[in-house]
């Protein structure tokens, strides 16, 4: 017997899920886990003869500002993004759930507990409460599909946005998905209410009073909600919450699938809090298994701490911080941890490091020669792209990365603190997402900084995507005033290494701006034409629709 | 039937592609599939690892457990090694035994081979060079999956329909000098669990 169903990895369900729920557009700035969302529309075929929106945003900000503007213009979209992209967008995020929505809006985050491809492992949960607004987090493959269609229709009887909430493991793990007939995208149609999105105070507290009053009707959606369920069971000595893909493990545990002990399964938000009350009521103690932060278990604890007994990452029971696995929730079921060999001690730790014929390597042993083997350590800021890598044996040339667009505005705050030299390293994307802002400032006051902006025509770190740079650099930076003199391009292949040491040197003598951007292609993107992947270069893909 | 894979190597070496095959495979004999991928910043030249869990029923977890494996498929043999912890009582290793050297403190080779020795079900055998031999020096791969083939309760025809499904699109040349690497792949190691 043959499968009908689709192998999907969780991004892409929720690609197709979001397709055949008629949706119109996708806004996305690429980011680990959540880049396979935009990346499986772009080549879904379907999404082409529809011609849905697909292309890259500049970041997740301008990517859900986009999304809100789809929706009020009548139409579903969906805003995708890594978890810190929230945090660059939270400020449209939290503002739409006091404009509501006209189409179906849903922010699509992928949170990376245990931080595989990231600088923190906050817990987006946190966000959806804070702006009140119901979420959706899918414990299967199968659920993050079906979930677009019920978040699209939800966004739309509520007219807010939903928060759909993923996390790695189910981001970038494939399954088979069935899924359903498509529907159709909905037509042009502006908001009945022409003040809807006008945030002035007395609108906006208007509106906030609206967003507060629908929270029954939201706990009520959850209570009813078909990714909510409570399963009984014959040992109440313990009860167990679990949400998202906890559940797996939860099951894996027993040989059945099913734990002896009453279990209730949390999909949609906020808490369902009669079925937690049940449990409360008729379980000695409850043990909250959850892929994150202990969102539920602190709501269930409260802050006395006194009502309930309960089990979590607040005790220790399971691990405070990474994600879950089998074996954790096994120990915290209270049996016994298995394991094969240990390590042999002869196997090594073996990072990520930059490829060989990468052009930030060559940049590194020029901007070294000249800064770090005459000033020292602790002049380059960095961002965050491959060029962090930097920071690692064998270069350890750079001692900053923080967020996205920090390496410029670092290095102008230590500079007006009177450090000499103050260098930032940005990429060509990074720059484009959040780095043209920080170079103002430093422009405006002609602060002493270099800022090397290394383009390699490309956003590699997330797989070699578009980036909004190409061919576009310097006319970005003399518009935003950086000087024709103190603004060079180079090619920082081995041949140019004097010449590029010669360039910087002359620049860090320079009392003011600078802006020195190496320029040569991704040895990745580069391979990948050339075995006839990808036809098209960068310069050519400049003509066409991004 | 159950069978749960760890597949390990270093980004860029091509394990997802096996895992496409044994997936395929999988999938056309009625079997069930869960299989968590790295993508990300390990891709970069750092270990990564991939869980393929195959089943006649209902898969609950996407990863396998601690000492739940039944197989660690590796194309690099210091790889194989870091993921024994996730090996079973009764599971196997099957591993290509050309070192992907890109770390300075690599350990030495004897130790390497000494360890791999000393691993009780294991089939090592020199993918790289297969794949060379059979004029294909970038199907190192598929030498390991036609090896792990051995291993896992699945026909073998239809891993060779894997590979054809997979590289379909690159022309019959192609497809075939990757089904006589992934032949050779399985002699060898039929010979090498003896
Ligand atoms: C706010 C935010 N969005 C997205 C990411 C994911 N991310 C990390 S590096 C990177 C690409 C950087 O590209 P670029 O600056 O061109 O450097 P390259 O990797 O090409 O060297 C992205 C998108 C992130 N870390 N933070």
């Amino acid at each position: 017997m043959k499968n009908e169903a689709k192998l999907l990895l969780g991004d892409e369900a929720i690609a197709q899920g979001a397709l055949d729920a008629g949706i119109s557009g996708f806004y996305a700035y690429p980011g680990t886990p959540s880049t396979e969302i935009m990346e499986y529309v772009q080549r879904s075929r379907q999404a082409a003869e529809r011609d849905v929106h697909r292309a890259w945003s500049a970041n997740e900000k301008t990517a859900v500002e986009s999304a809100l503007g789809m929706s009020y213009a009548g139409k579903r979209a969906m805003a995708c993004m890594k978890h810190v992209g929230l945090n660059v967008a939270a400020d449209p995020f939290i503002n739409s759930a006091i404009t509501g929505v006209n189409g179906g809006l849903i922010i699509t985050v992928a949170d990376d507990p245990s931080m595989h491809s990231s600088q923190n492992e906050q817990d987006s949960r946190f966000y959806g409460k804070f702006a009140l607004l119901p979420m959706l987090e899918p414990s299967n493959q199968q659920e993050a599909y079906d979930m677009c269609r019920h978040g699209f229709d939800l966004s739309e009887a509520v007219k807010l946005p939903v928060l759909l909430r993923i996390t790695t493991r189910l981001a970038h793990s494939r399954s088979g998905v069935k899924p359903r007939a498509a529907l159709s995208e909905l037509p042009l149609r502006l908001p009945e209410d022409m003040r809807q999105f006008v945030l002035l105070p007395a609108i906006a507290r208007r509106r906030y009073r609206r967003l507060i009053e629908l929270q029954p009707l939201l706990m009520q959606a959850a209570q009813e909600s078909p990714f909510n369920f409570y399963e009984d069971g014959p040992d109440r000595s313990m009860g167990i919450v679990v949400c998202g893909l906890g559940i797996n493990y939860v099951r894996e545990s027993f040989p059945d699938g099913r734990p002896p002990h009453p279990l209730l399964k949390i999909g949609q938000y906020p808490i369902p809090v009669n079925q937690l009350a049940r449990m409360a009521d008729e379980c000695g103690r409850i043990l909250v298994v959850e892929e994150g932060m202990p969102f539920v278990e602190e709501a269930l604890r409260g802050s006395l701490n006194r009502c309930v007994d309960v089990r979590g990452r607040m005790d220790g029971t399971l691990p405070p911080d990474g994600e879950l696995t089998p074996n954790h929730v096994r120990v915290a079921l209270g049996m016994n941890s298995r394991g094969g060999e240990p390590v042999p001690d002869i196997v090594r730790m073996r990072p990520p490091a930059l490829c060989r014929g990468c052009s930030h390597a060559d940049t590194y042993k020029a901007l070294n020669e000249v800064v770090k083997n005459v000033y020292g350590d602790g002049h380059v800021f960095s961002d965050i792209g491959c060029y962090t890598l930097g920071a690692l044996p064998p270069f350890e040339a750079v001692n900053s990365c923080v967020d996205m667009g920090a390496s410029i505005t670092m290095a102008k705050g230590a500079a007006d603190a009177g450090m000499r030299p103050a260098i930032a390293v940005i990429g060509d994307s990074t720059f484009c997402h959040s780095g043209m802002t920080g170079l103002l400032d430093a422009v405006i006051e002609n602060t002493p900084i270099l800022v090397m902006i290394l383009d390699n025509s490309a956003t590699a770190m997330t797989g070699g995507q578009d980036s909004h740079a190409f061919g576009r650099l310097e006319k970005i930076c003399m518009g935003l005033g950086v000087e024709r003199d103190h603004l060079h391009l180079i090619n920082p292949v081995p041949k140019n290494h004097n010449d590029f040491t010669a360039l910087i040197r002359r620049e860090l003598d320079y009392e003011g701006v600078s802006v020195i951007i190496p320029t040569r292609e991704c040895i990745q993107t580069l391979k990948k034409r050339s075995r006839g992947k990808s036809t098209v270069s960068p310069a050519e893909k400049q003509g066409g629709r991004q | 039937m159950k069978c749960d894979i760890i597949l390990a190597g270093v980004g860029g070496q091509g394990i997802l592609s096996i895992a496409t095959v044994l997936g395929y495979a999988a999938i056309e004999s009625g079997l069930t599939l869960k299989q968590a991928e790295v993508h990300g910043m390990s891709q970069r030249g750092g270990a990564v690892q991939s869980h393929l869990r195959i089943a006649d029923g209902v898969i609950h977890s996407d990863l396998v457990a601690l000492g739940g494996a039944d197989l660690v498929i590796s194309v690099e043999p210091m790889e194989a090694l870091r993921y024994l912890p996730w090996l079973g009582p009764e599971g196997w290793v099957v591993t290509n035994t050309t070192p992907f050297v890109n770390i300075p403190d690599y350990p030495q080779e004897d130790e390497l081979s000494e360890s791999l020795e000393a691993l009780p079900r294991k089939v090592a055998i020199d993918a790289d060079s297969i794949a060379r031999e059979a004029g294909n020096p970038r199907g190192m791969n598929m030498a390991i999956t036609g090896a792990a083939s051995l291993f896992i309760d699945i026909p073998f025809d239809k891993m060779e329909a894997g590979v054809r499904a997979i590289f379909a699109r690159k022309g019959e040349e192609v497809v075939n000098k990757n089904l006589a690497v992934l032949r050779e792949g399985r002699r060898q190691a039929e010979v090498a669990r003896g």
